[in-house]
């Protein structure tokens, strides 16, 4: 029972980290209808930004800043160069042209900085902590934690600011918004700006944990059926979806995993995915169905 | 090809005398195009042929599957990748417990299970559409890898899941040569080709496009939806099927199952953006892009800057401009390479129609 | 209409666009063999006698995507060793080295293509041999380059039964093969117990990268399981191995006595990290000859400290070899590592070490054919009769770094020993002399492989002793 209840509760915590990248998804998917697959490709070049400047010797707080920096200065170039030439194309051309934005970014950010795999050390031991034969990582922990005020804070910037405001009048209904004066490529890159952060944040930890290089923008593939899970434009549903896959892709792996031969982790959040898809088309908290492309 | 029908329909017209003489320039055209296809490893070099022109063919195969599905019925489908692989392990099963099946046989049932794996990963489009379908398409990606990978009885019990291609022979004509995989290609990916071509024009292919373009209202004129959907899903794998089958026979002589994964699936759904999503000829264009970009790209910067480069750089900047043309050109020409070509074609007889003396008139 | 148009034009716009972007290509004839057909493209006089003064190495490197860190280390190596023997010794016996890269990123048709691209020589210097450092890679090599006559060389890696050189006349598993490894650590552990006889009753773990190169050793594990009396157990991590939890909690629950880790890239430094997570002893884990670089272990941190891998080629700088590719290339600014701090770790020494084993060859062929440039088939005989006792160490000043080596028609590994070596938190450090595979265990099942694939593929069986009286 104890190694139950250890499987589940590493499961549940490794689902926060891929609910981090699911809520990036999700900010964009609420304000453009964008189904933003360069996501992963954001955590990377965040991350990888952010270590390689560490490494230069700029302290960890400045490192941060210019970081956030460069991830706005990142939105506003894509609400340029991607949204505004393609405002009125169909949702496939987005999605199309978000995984040429994807390769941008895999190839821009090891351009800059190189393809040397990095450590990152944000001084929290991964060492068990635990009572009796069930022990938790401190550092999982420290993520979901990060992850519970990360969506404390998207919650409170949405609820109370202006463009929070505004995000939910577009998401609601984009035509009305724009009739009552927001400025829609303003909100873009606010959003795409905030998905940069919510990127960073995920790339840190993720790095913390498998170190900054090329294979973290593969984190995106994990974030999907989280999203299909928790619905695509619900930030609870990218938490719940979340916790949804991680601790039920860990009890398959290691209870059903054996009987065929392992490995089962990569696929089976998919087809968990598909049957909720044709049980639940929405996902757990999802608003609308989506229209056809 | 089918068009001629309509010239010669055109011909009964009034001012047919006129038209013959294009038929004729037509008709020449493409028989010189095909001896030209025919005859091409006479002209090129075994480098041209089994790096480039194989590759491209298989790939062209597979990005017609692609395309039918995505292009014509309008299913969003990211996992060409793993039918093809359907298609690369059946043939070489059907091979390996019959080792009787004549080589097309091999390909026609690799062919075949891939659209029987395809409809049934196409079953969920009958209930969910758009991005949603992403995620059944990607779980057939992530599944067959898996399955490949673990089950042994499919690569024939093989330690390392590796398998290779069977010796290469129709009717005791060996096409073991490159030149010999070139032409093996081409004897497939033709005669498939021209049946697409035709398919897309027919009563199925008007269906499947109906069904991309409003669902309800295809359903209302009296489209089968459900079927049509299944259908493109079947056909489309089917393509897929061979072409993973080709892949692995004509062009690698061997595969692993990692070889058909996620990023070959985001390769063939490329080639159809980039060629043109509904243009089957565009797929080609697509296809030559993608095989020859990074090649173009690596010898234009070795004929500026020499050696010098750092190679890592270079593979870095590839993936940088790639990006950047698929965005641009979707921004600019959704319709893809195909219509970029069309248009260079019509501004080139506006041109000939201008300066060139007619005596016709 | 006008699609069809467009259409029945694209096959002509496809041929344009080829022959345009290969041109230098385009105009070789048919010709009989890898070097002339080399020459062709160059348009020397006299074309078909490679009569030039160099030899050539086509590199099919990576240096970029996932794998980065082992294909920038290891062709670096091999190129900083060629630049040495020419800078050096002017070459070898006065034929100089020379070499041109094509970038695979690790990706089976890009090497493929880099394969075919390179594979006729450079500039009428004839191909000596193929180094793709990549499983998939060389499996789709096999055919092309037994057809082609240029040995494909994979050190430390490829198919085991190519060891067979019967069956596979132009393929060289150099110096270990996956059977050996894991028949060398098997050994080890048995003498950490205290004697092979100890390790009955005793739990080994495989934690494998999901690919055919993770999957190579199950079969010799299971073996020598049986001929020891302990337990195997197999556990896949699907690649790219960034996530390991489940994995690692079933771990626990086995507690194996030792874990032989069989990562590749990115999973090694996940494995060490993770282990530390659920608190397993480090020092239990075993890695593999693709697990013991510096990349696999920084980034791993503390968790890597204690850590033990084998080697076929122990980091550091002190051995002579590595003190003359200082002095006349890297401290000359012709090094070709970006970063001069990698010169000696793991992945520089293996290229060090292949470079070795390749110049040598090319040594040892030409005292048979002449010193001039070689076809890659006079390259492969030279191969077959490398011999590499101490004394030659000495004089390639390789003592400790390569092991004593011989090749020859039916055996294409040569070596089959490994050391170990321990990560201190800073660098590796040897902790035993070489330890030998059991290889005579292996050959009959190395053979009983290589012959079915001789079945199945219709290849007639050299006749070594035959070739040898020639």
């Amino acid at each position: 029972m104890s190694f139950f209840l250890e499987v589940l509760i590493g499961g549940l915590l490794a689902g926060v980290m891929y609910s981090m990248v699911a809520i990036g998804f999700v900010l964009i998917y609420k304000a453009s209808g964008v189904f933003n697959f360069a996501q992963g490709a954001m955590v990377l070049f965040a991350a990888l930004t952010f270590v390689s400047i560490t490494e230069r010797g700029v302290p960890f707080a400045l490192a941060l800043v210019i970081t956030l920096a460069a991830m706005f200065a990142l939105a506003i170039a894509v609400e340029r160069a991607v949204l505004r030439p393609l405002v009125n194309a169909p949702p496939l051309s987005l999605f199309l042209a978000t995984l040429g934005l994807a390769y941008v970014l895999e190839g821009l950010a090891q351009t800059v900085w190189g393809t040397q795999v990095h450590g990152l050390d944000l001084g929290i031991s991964d060492a068990p902590i635990g009572a009796g034969a069930v022990s938790v990582s401190r550092f999982d922990l420290f993520a979901a934690a990060t992850a519970a005020s990360l969506v404390g804070g998207l919650g409170a910037l949405f609820r109370w600011t202006r463009a929070g405001v505004a995000l939910r009048a577009v998401a609601d209904d984009p035509l009305a918004a724009i009739a009552v004066g927001i400025d829609l490529r303003r909100l873009w890159a606010i959003v795409w700006g905030a998905a940069g952060v919510v990127a960073l944040v995920a790339g840190l930890l993720w790095g913390a944990r498998v170190g900054v290089q090329f294979s973290l923008s593969l984190v995106v593939l994990k974030a999907l059926p989280v999203l299909i899970i928790g619905g695509f434009s619900s930030i609870a549903g990218a938490i719940a979806g979340g916790l949804v896959v991680g601790a039920s892709e860990k009890l398959a792996e290691v209870y059903v995993g054996p009987l065929v031969n392992g490995g089962i982790e990569t696929w089976f959040p998919y087809v968990l995915a598909l049957g909720f898809l044709l049980v639940k088309p929405a996902g757990l908290f999802g608003e609308r169905s989506i229209e056809r492309v | 090809m089918s068009s001629d029908a309509s010239v010669w329909q055109r011909a009964r017209e009034p001012g047919a005398a006129k038209l013959s003489a294009r038929v004729v320039v037509r008709a020449a055209l493409v028989l010189a195009a095909a001896a030209l296809l025919v005859a091409l490893p006479l002209l090129v070099d075994d480098y041209v042929l089994s790096a480039i022109l194989v590759p491209l063919l298989a790939l062209s195969l597979a990005g017609i599957g692609q395309n039918l599905v995505t292009g014509y019925a309008g299913q969003l489908f990211v996992g060409a990748a793993a039918f093809m692989s359907v298609g690369a392990f059946a043939a070489y099963d059907v091979h390996l417990y019959l080792p009787s099946t004549p080589l097309l046989a091999t390909f026609a049932a690799g062919g075949l299970v891939a659209a029987a794996t395809g409809a049934l990963f196409g079953l969920p489009s009958l209930r969910i559409r758009g991005f949603y379908l992403v995620v059944s398409t990607l779980a057939a990606q992530f599944f067959v890898e898996w399955l490949f990978t673990k089950v042994g009885w499919f690569s024939g019990n093989s330690s390392s899941g590796v398998i290779t291609a069977p010796p290469l022979r129709i009717a005791g004509v060996s096409f073991s040569s490159p030149g010999g995989h070139y032409w093996l290609s081409l004897l497939i990916v033709a005669p498939l080709t021209l049946a697409a071509h035709n398919l897309v024009r027919g009563r199925i292919g008007r269906g499947w496009m109906a069904v991309r373009d409003m669902e309800t209202a295809a359903a209302v004129v009296g489209v089968p939806v459900r079927a049509s959907k299944l259908l493109a899903f079947a056909i489309g794998s089917f393509y897929c099927g061979v072409a993973g089958a080709l892949w692995a026979f004509a062009y690698l002589g061997t595969v692993e199952p990692h070889g058909f994964d996620l990023d070959r699936s985001f390769q063939i759904l490329f080639i159809v953006i980039l060629g043109g999503l509904g243009s089957v000829a565009g797929t080609f264009l697509g296809a030559a892009f993608i095989v020859l970009f990074p090649i173009a790209l690596d010898q234009a910067v070795a004929a500026v800057a020499g050696r010098s480069v750092d190679p890592g750089l270079l593979q870095n900047l590839e993936k940088v401009l790639f990006g950047a043309l698929v965005i641009l050109l979707l921004a600019k020409q959704p319709a893809g390479l195909a219509r970029l070509v069309e248009i260079a074609w019509i501004r080139a007889r506006r041109f000939a129609a201008r300066y060139a003396p007619r005596s016709r008139s | 209409m006008l699609r069809s148009r467009v259409f029945a034009l694209a096959p002509w716009l496809i041929a344009a666009l080829c022959t345009s972007s290969c041109r230098s290509h385009s105009d070789s004839a048919p010709t009989e063999g890898p070097a002339s057909a080399a020459a062709a493209g160059s348009a020397a006089p006299g074309a078909n006698d490679p009569g030039g003064k160099e030899q050539y190495f086509p590199l099919q490197s990576y240096r970029v995507g996932p794998y980065a860190a082992g294909g920038s280390g290891f062709f670096g190596g091999f190129i900083d060793y060629m630049q040495l023997v020419n800078t050096r010794d002017g070459g070898v016996n006065g034929i100089k080295l020379t070499w041109s890269e094509c970038e695979t990123e690790y990706v089976v048709e890009r090497g493929v293509e880099c394969y075919e691209r390179l594979k006729g020589g450079l500039n009428g210097a004839p191909a000596a041999a193929m180094n793709p450092l990549s499983v998939g890679i060389a499996y789709a090599l096999i055919d092309r380059a037994t057809t082609d006559k240029i040995p494909l060389i994979t050190i430390n890696h490829g198919r085991t039964d190519s060891t067979d050189g019967r069956v596979f006349p132009y393929v060289f598993p150099l110096s270990l093969n996956p059977y050996s490894e894991i028949s060398a650590i098997v050994n080890y552990v048995g003498q950490r117990e205290g004697g092979l006889d100890h390790l009955k009753g005793k739990k080994i773990a495989v934690l494998y990268h999901g690919s055919p190169y993770g999957k190579e050793t199950q079969p010799i594990v299971e073996l020598l399981a049986k001929k020891y009396g302990f337990a195997s157990t197999h556990i896949e991590v699907p690649h790219p191995g960034t996530e390991q939890e489940s994995q690692w909690l079933q771990i626990k629950k086995l507690a194996p006595d030792y874990i032989i880790l069989r990562g590749w890239g990115i999973m090694n430094p996940v494995a060490l990290k993770t282990a530390a997570k659920i608190g397993y002893p480090v020092d239990h884990i075993i890695g593999n000859i693709w697990s013991n670089s510096e990349e696999d272990v920084i980034p791993a941190g503390a968790a890597a400290t204690g850590y033990i891998a084998i080697t076929t080629h122990p980091s550091g700088r002190d051995f002579p070899v590595l003190q003359d590719v200082d002095k006349y290339v890297v401290s000359q600014g012709k090094g070709n590592m970006e970063d001069a701090k990698r010169v000696g770790t793991g992945y520089y020494n293996l290229g060090i070490n292949n470079g070795i084993l390749n110049v040598e060859a090319v040594r040892v062929a030409q005292g048979k054919f002449g010193a001039k440039p070689l076809t890659g088939e006079q390259v492969r005989w030279g191969f077959e009769h490398i011999h590499i006792d101490d004394a030659r160490l000495k004089e390639l000043g390789a003592v400790g770094l390569l092991q004593p080596i011989s090749l020859s028609c039916a055996d294409h590994e040569g070596g089959g020993a490994v050391r170990f070596e321990r990560w201190d938190g800073k660098k590796f450090n040897v902790i035993s002399d070489w330890i030998k595979a059991d290889r005579a265990l292996l050959r009959p099942i190395i053979e009983e492989s290589s012959t079915k694939y001789a079945a199945e593929k219709r290849i007639t069986i050299r006749d070594c002793d035959g070739e040898a009286k020639l």
